[in-house]
């Protein structure tokens, strides 16, 4: 057996207590400096019957006496201070063994399993080798998407495109941690591997044609990538044309196909009393649901609205105050009386032909209303024909649709508590894929969404956060919870993410993968246009003779 | 190989008392003395020595104030030598049994008249390969630390690397003194070199 076991690696202390829900406490051996080491690094511990592979979560000082700290030692000699080094005073480590990796033959056919115990007193913990990594995240093959690399590691750490659709998932971290980009990474992970469809509310115009880097370099997004897997839609084409973006469609909603449902989303942005809301079902009722917000709108009197007001019964201020409010929507130019063409259709119909679809907002991105009222209306629309087409799939021997994936950002504005029992994304967040739909939602702000749809995400990927209350309720039901909050605290402002859930075997802190580079492009299967003609000549060649 | 220096005049399990051949010759404070018991070879480190006159009571006057120098007075009084003797003390610290070093008590005291010797480096070299027998120094009674430290520098100049040696020592007893900080600091910076 000994020479599955790598004793290549440094070895850094041995274990002196700890617990299978704390976690294990390490001393560290005295050659051993507390600065080499970092939290969120994997080690392993040689147990007497098993190994364990585990995160360093804290890191601590200590001394045998504790008179030590009032009165310290002459450290200054170098002689003094070797000897207190390691002995006297010494490093701890905290570490949250999380699987166990290949102690005997059938625990490695079986491959990485959850701990159930604790290694053994004085079971001696090394840093982990790169195969341990690899061995318990899996080996990525050439095609294989990877999202990083763990800290101070070159293996690449897997985040299994097929795991993570199967189930919503979320991106959060402060804003300028790199939200933006993990998310447009995650989405080239499932184009790449064609785990399922993507549809993207694109608020800030960062997926579909390019985005832009923290450096403010400009980077390729989904569509220079992937030019025969995504389109392109917006709201905004005037906007599109500026930016130089060439769009497959332009989305243009009618106002009969607003629904007071639509309206109730927003009543806490647009500022409507729970009256106001109320009367938008009577409005619909009165006028038709097809009907009602263009008749509505096109009151312009004061006394047609009081006598409107008096035949729905309605308190006059109520239905003034509703009407003011709803003038904001005849300034969006994608709200139309009549749409000539029906979004949600090509949206469906993209979808179903495996096409990607990014929705730009272009302007319309910073009116965090028309994001909402445009994300849920489409997400109702499409969530119901996923529903109908998953139900008659189930009595018919019909294929059922291909997984989608719905990309929404400042997604506490949809899933707080008090609207996310009404909203669509709502649903989609607890049904989990019982649809064949589930969410990437991308929060700076976690601790505003509802916890029960929190406790519903599969995977969750997040970069710094510093607020507790956020902190809190990304890692709310997380096994280690407390472990893990001082590893999300200390993540680098850029490029690092604790990601764990669903998609991984344990939790993982990564420094994301290189994007911008043309080499990285290369690496998701972007070829450029010279390169493409090459290969299809080629192709022709090998085809003509 | 090793000096013989003197022979055991009073003996316990844990320490012997040794009179020297040489008046005013004791072993060094802290270094390796060896006694036998039969085939048992019992080592000490040296505790303490002492030069008194060899009839209790009876003090020795000053006899200098005629003589140009101190020597002048043993010329002059050549009983003297024979008057006085020097003792030396160790504590006993290991044995060696069947040829194997062991760093802990021997089963039986020292016999009165064992010769005793003065270790060699190659012998401290070997002997305090194990740093066991600090544990035995630092419950010593009496000057423990001093004790400590001067049987360290001995020992450290038989090594071929002193320093490392004493960091490892001072590591050992940086655990044994793991409650007495002071006691530790004191050792170490006589030891520091």
């Amino acid at each position: 057996m000994e020479t599955l076991h790598n004793h290549g690696e440094r070895r850094l202390g041995i274990v002196a207590s700890g617990s299978l829900t704390k976690g294990v406490e390490v001393r560290l051996d005295g050659g051993i400096s507390v600065e080499d080491i970092a939290v969120g690094r994997y080690v392993t511990v040689e147990g007497e019957k098993r190994r364990f592979f585990g995160m360093i979560t804290d890191v601590a000082l200590d001394a045998i006496d504790p008179r030590l700290m009032t009165m310290p030692p002459d450290v200054s000699d170098p002689f003094i201070a070797e000897v207190i080094t390691g002995t006297s005073t010494f490093g701890r480590l905290h570490v949250l063994p999380a699987l166990t990796i290949g102690g005997d033959a059938l625990s490695l056919l079986e491959g990485p399993q959850p701990v159930k115990t604790v290694p053994a007193h004085f079971s001696t913990v090394r840093e982990a080798s790169e195969q341990d990594v690899e061995r318990v995240f899996g080996q990525v093959e050439e095609k294989q998407f990877y999202i990083g690399t763990p800290l101070d590691m070159e293996t690449k750490v897997r985040l299994d495109p097929e795991k993570l659709v199967m189930r919503s998932s979320g991106v959060f971290g402060k804003t300028g941690t790199g939200k933006t980009f993990l998310a447009r990474l995650i989405l080239i992970g499932i184009i790449q591997e064609g785990a399922a469809v993507n549809l993207v509310f694109d608020m800030h115009n960062e997926y579909g044609w390019e985005g832009t880097s923290e450096e403010g370099r400009k980077v390729k997004a989904l569509k220079q990538l992937f030019p025969s897997k995504v389109a392109v839609f917006t709201l905004d084409e005037e906007n599109a044309r500026r930016r130089k973006v060439s769009t497959d469609f332009v989305v243009e909603i009618g106002y009969d196909e607003v629904e007071p449902d639509d309206i109730a989303m927003l009543h806490e942005t647009l500022g409507l009393t729970d009256a106001a809301v109320q009367a938008t079902y009577r409005l619909a009722r009165r006028f038709g649901e097809r009907n009602w917000l263009e008749s509505f709108l096109a009151i312009e009197g004061r006394e047609e609205l009081n006598e409107l007001a008096q035949s729905l019964g309605e308190h006059e201020a109520t239905l003034a105050a509703l009407r003011r409010r709803l003038e904001m929507l005849r300034r969006l130019r994608f709200l139309v009386p009549h749409a000539s063409e029906n979004a949600i259709q090509r949206i469906l119909e993209s979808l179903d032909r495996g096409i990607h679809v990014v929705l730009e907002f272009g302007r319309y991105g910073d009116d965090i209303a028309s994001y909402i009222l445009v994300a849920n209306l489409l997400t109702r629309r499409i969530h119901e024909r996923y529903r109908e087409r998953v139900e008659r799939a189930k009595g018919e021997d019909v294929a059922r649709p291909r997984p989608l994936v719905i990309t929404i950002e400042e997604a506490h504005k949809f899933l707080n508590p008090d609207i996310s029992g009404q909203t669509i994304f709502g649903t989609i967040a607890r049904e989990m894929r019982k649809y064949n739909v589930t969410l990437l939602v991308i929060d700076q702000r976690p601790s505003g969404i509802d916890d029960e749809v929190m406790s519903q995400l599969g995977t969750k990927i997040t970069c710094l956060l510093d607020d507790e209350r956020d902190i809190d309720s990304v890692l709310a039901g997380v096994s280690g919870k407390s472990e893990l909050k001082s590893v999300l605290a200390k993540l680098d402002s850029k490029q690092q993410a604790l990601i764990f859930g669903h998609a991984v075997p344990m939790p993982v802190v990564v420094r994301t993968r290189e994007y911008g580079s043309p080499q990285s492009y290369k690496e998701f299967g972007f070829r450029e246009a010279l390169e493409r003609k090459k290969k299809a000549e080629e192709e022709a060649k090998d085809l003509w003779g | 190989m090793v000096d013989r220096i003197g022979e055991v005049i009073e003996a316990s399990t844990g320490e012997f008392m040794a009179q020297c051949y040489e008046l005013h010759q004791p072993p060094p404070f802290g270094s390796l003395v060896m006694t036998k018991e039969g085939e048992v070879e019992i080592y000490g480190v040296v505790s303490g020595a002492t030069t008194t006159s060899i009839e209790p009571g009876r003090r020795p006057i000053a006899r200098g104030s005629e003589e140009a120098d101190e020597e002048g007075i043993y010329r002059s009084s050549p009983q003297l030598a024979k008057l006085l003797r020097t003792e030396f003390s160790a504590l006993v610290v290991g044995h060696r049994e069947n040829e194997r070093l062991h760093h802990y008590l021997p089963p039986r005291p020292a016999r009165i008249h064992s010769f005793v010797y003065l270790c060699d480096t190659d012998v401290v070299a070997l002997f305090s390969q194990s740093l066991d027998f600090l544990s035995i120094l630092v419950s010593a009674q009496g000057q423990a630390d001093e004790l400590v430290a001067a049987s360290l520098r001995h020992a450290a100049a038989a090594h071929k690397a002193p320093r490392d040696f004493l960091v490892k020592a001072g590591k050992d007893l940086a655990v044994l003194l793991g409650g007495e900080t002071n006691r530790l600091n004191t050792i170490l910076r006589r030891i520091r070199g």
